[in-house]
């Protein structure tokens, strides 16, 4: 969208320039590397994982981590309260937390998409319809909101993916609403119209792929936040329910040893810490890649 | 391509009081409160002929509507009042599929050749969209008639597989060009299409256009601020101020003999050597083009006239013909 002219510049597509500008960045790609990592430590996580993540072995009790006293290589971030291998269960944890934050936000995001390209291209009452309904959405508060869903539907995987989705496809909605709108004034929608491309035509194959960029951007952003509310939900007790490894009930499970065996909460927590920040920090080099005006 | 107006063929525009406001009022308090919030009077009662094979230019100040009675013309935007005529068909009674069919005929070519052409799109899919939304061709077809089009408006099969970002904004005008015309039009509206532009790509653009119209026997409403580039195009000339046609006529007639005060003031802006003829009677014109949210009473023209009298203060003057296909509207032309 920049006015410079492009001279000599091999002919690629814009998508392929942006990932390019996003490599480009060794801190971005560090992240993308930790991120895909945890994706496949997850999906592999039968294959990788030392031990049954819930096998409890009594005699292990608060075994602490390998490098201190009385731990064992075999065990290498020591083990809980019921003797069950805490590096198995963060491999498997990575899974609730993934899945759950990739599926929010699939969920979300398909559903904020097309609200926000009909509100923000038709108009008129559909736009006044979700608009408002985004506003009251809004006026709750978030943990709260999806406390008192769970509560209603009781914890399980599916419910905790609808809780949190009820409440999460605003944000893309608002986003590709407001990007609809000043995209829907520009020539090349204009020309598209007169060229005879039908409203649906024009929302998705004309505005959609231009406003993509913010999208893909605010989604992960968003998805480290999910990842996180997820992690509260779990460790509220109103996540996947025990004995299923999830990086937030781990947290609450350690919290009664804190002082004896702090690698019971120390090392879940650090997961989350470690997934969420890079996930932010590749939703900044993206933000960075997809916008031309903040390259260099 | 200013061949001599062809007054025996019949109309393949007719605008007939044709209006399109603005309203700008906002939200559900100002409907609850029955605020009657801002109407911006974009064009109003605007009739137009254009013939076809013409080449009807269309010039005014910026914010005086030009683009709007453009898109208007071709019912990009609806029309508040007033309807259009194409080719004997009013476009107000079409349903939308028969609108999509007439579309081919209809098209309209850009100011701004950043904004007109999707950047995520190469030139192969830019051109190819038009045929593929009204089905007209693909596979080889579709490649050898983008390929046609392309060498048409002076660019190579090369160009086929880059993005706009890689193109000259001449070369983009050219591909905004070619995009019009893969459907085979009748009616162009031409929006401002060098406005934007270097002075010497202006020349070869509109070279092009000229081109094209005499071998695809197109019909033109050429905008544009710039009389240079409107006398060297036009036909005939409608002048716009406020909303309104205050002149139209034939190029000679409106450019040689110019009757209302507005198109005269507007030749008179024309920075001309010293001692050229037809100087003297033209006056400078002064301030701003008045805010069409709030247009004056009377003629619109009247704040800034020279020669406004009393009456052009209460009246709005009636559109009078000083010669067959010269008219003006203006109190002091009789």
């Amino acid at each position: 969208m920049s006015a410079v002219p492009a001279a000599a510049r091999p002919a690629r597509s814009p998508v392929l320039e942006n990932l390019a500008a996003f490599a480009a960045s060794k801190l971005s790609l560090t992240c993308a590397v930790l991120v895909l990592g945890c994706v496949v430590l997850a999906i592999a996580a039968p294959l990788v994982a030392p031990h049954d993540p819930n096998e409890a072995d009594l005699f292990r009790r608060l075994q602490p981590p390998a490098w201190m006293e009385g731990g064992e290589i075999a065990y290498l971030l020591g083990c809980d309260a019921l003797g069950r291998d805490i590096a198995s269960r963060i491999i498997y944890g990575a899974r609730i937390s993934i899945f759950i934050g990739a599926a929010v936000i699939l969920v979300a995001t398909t559903i904020g998409v097309l609200a926000g390209l009909a509100a923000g291209y038709l108009r008129g009452w559909v736009d006044v319809a979700i608009s408002r309904l985004v506003d009251i959405l809004l006026g709750f508060p978030y943990l709260i909101f999806a406390i008192a869903l769970i509560a209603m539907t009781g914890p399980g995987l599916q419910n905790i993916i609808l809780a949190l989705a009820y409440k999460e496809w605003v944000i893309p909605c608002r986003v590709v609403r407001g990007e609809t709108l000043a995209a829907r004034e520009l020539e090349y929608v204009e020309a598209a119209r007169a060229l005879g491309g039908s409203s649906r035509y024009i929302m998705w194959r004309e505005i959609l792929p231009n406003i993509l960029s913010p999208v893909i951007v605010v989604s992960t952003v968003r998805m480290a936040h999910v990842i996180i509310l997820e992690a509260s939900l779990s460790f509220l007790g109103l996540g996947v329910q025990p004995p299923t490894a999830s990086w937030g009930s781990m947290v609450a499970d350690g919290r009664a040893f804190m002082l004896d065996a702090w690698w019971v909460s120390t090392f879940p927590g650090l997961a989350i810490l470690v997934l969420v920040l890079s996930i932010n920090v590749v939703s900044q080099g993206l933000r960075d890649a997809f916008d031309p005006r903040m390259r260099r | 391509m200013s061949t001599s107006a062809i007054t025996a063929a019949p109309a393949l525009v007719e605008m007939r009081g044709l209006t399109r406001h603005y309203d700008s009022r906002r939200g559900l308090w100002g409907r609850l409160t029955g605020n009657p919030g801002v109407l911006v009077q974009a064009v109003n009662g605007v009739d137009l002929d254009i013939r076809r094979g013409e080449t009807v230019g269309l010039i005014g100040e910026s914010g005086c509507g030009k683009s709007t009675l453009g898109r208007v013309a071709i019912r990009l935007h609806e029309p508040t009042a007033g309807s259009v005529r194409f080719d004997g068909t009013d476009l107000a009674t079409l349903s939308p599929l028969e609108l999509k069919r007439l579309r081919r005929r209809l098209q309209i070519i850009f100011q701004d050749p950043y904004a007109s052409l999707n950047p995520r799109k190469s030139v192969l899919e830019l051109l190819a969209t038009p045929l593929r939304l009204h089905a007209l061709a693909s596979g080889p077809e579709l490649a050898d008639r983008v390929g046609a089009m392309l060498q048409a408006v002076g660019l190579g099969p090369e160009h086929l597989r880059r993005y706009p970002h890689q193109f000259s904004g001449g070369q983009r005008q050219r591909i905004g060009i070619a995009r019009a015309l893969m459907l085979e039009p009748d009616f162009v509206v031409c929006d401002e299409p060098v406005s934007a532009l270097d002075v010497s790509v202006q020349a070869q653009i509109i070279g092009l256009l000229g081109r094209l119209k005499r071998e695809l026997g197109l019909t033109y409403l050429f905008i544009s601020h710039d009389i240079a580039v409107i006398g060297h195009v036009s036909d005939r000339i409608a002048v716009m101020y406020l909303g309104e046609i205050v002149e139209e006529g034939p190029r000679d007639a409106v450019l040689g003999d110019p009757r209302h005060p507005y198109t005269q003031s507007l030749l008179a802006s024309v920075p001309r050597i010293e001692g050229t003829p037809g100087g003297a009677r033209r006056q400078r014109l002064q301030g701003d083009l008045p805010s069409p949210v709030a247009p004056p009473p009377g003629c619109k023209f009247h704040p800034r006239c020279p020669v406004a009298v009393a009456r052009c203060a209460r009246e709005a003057p009636a559109t009078t013909a000083v010669r067959p296909g010269h008219r003006v509207r203006c109190h002091l032309v009789t």
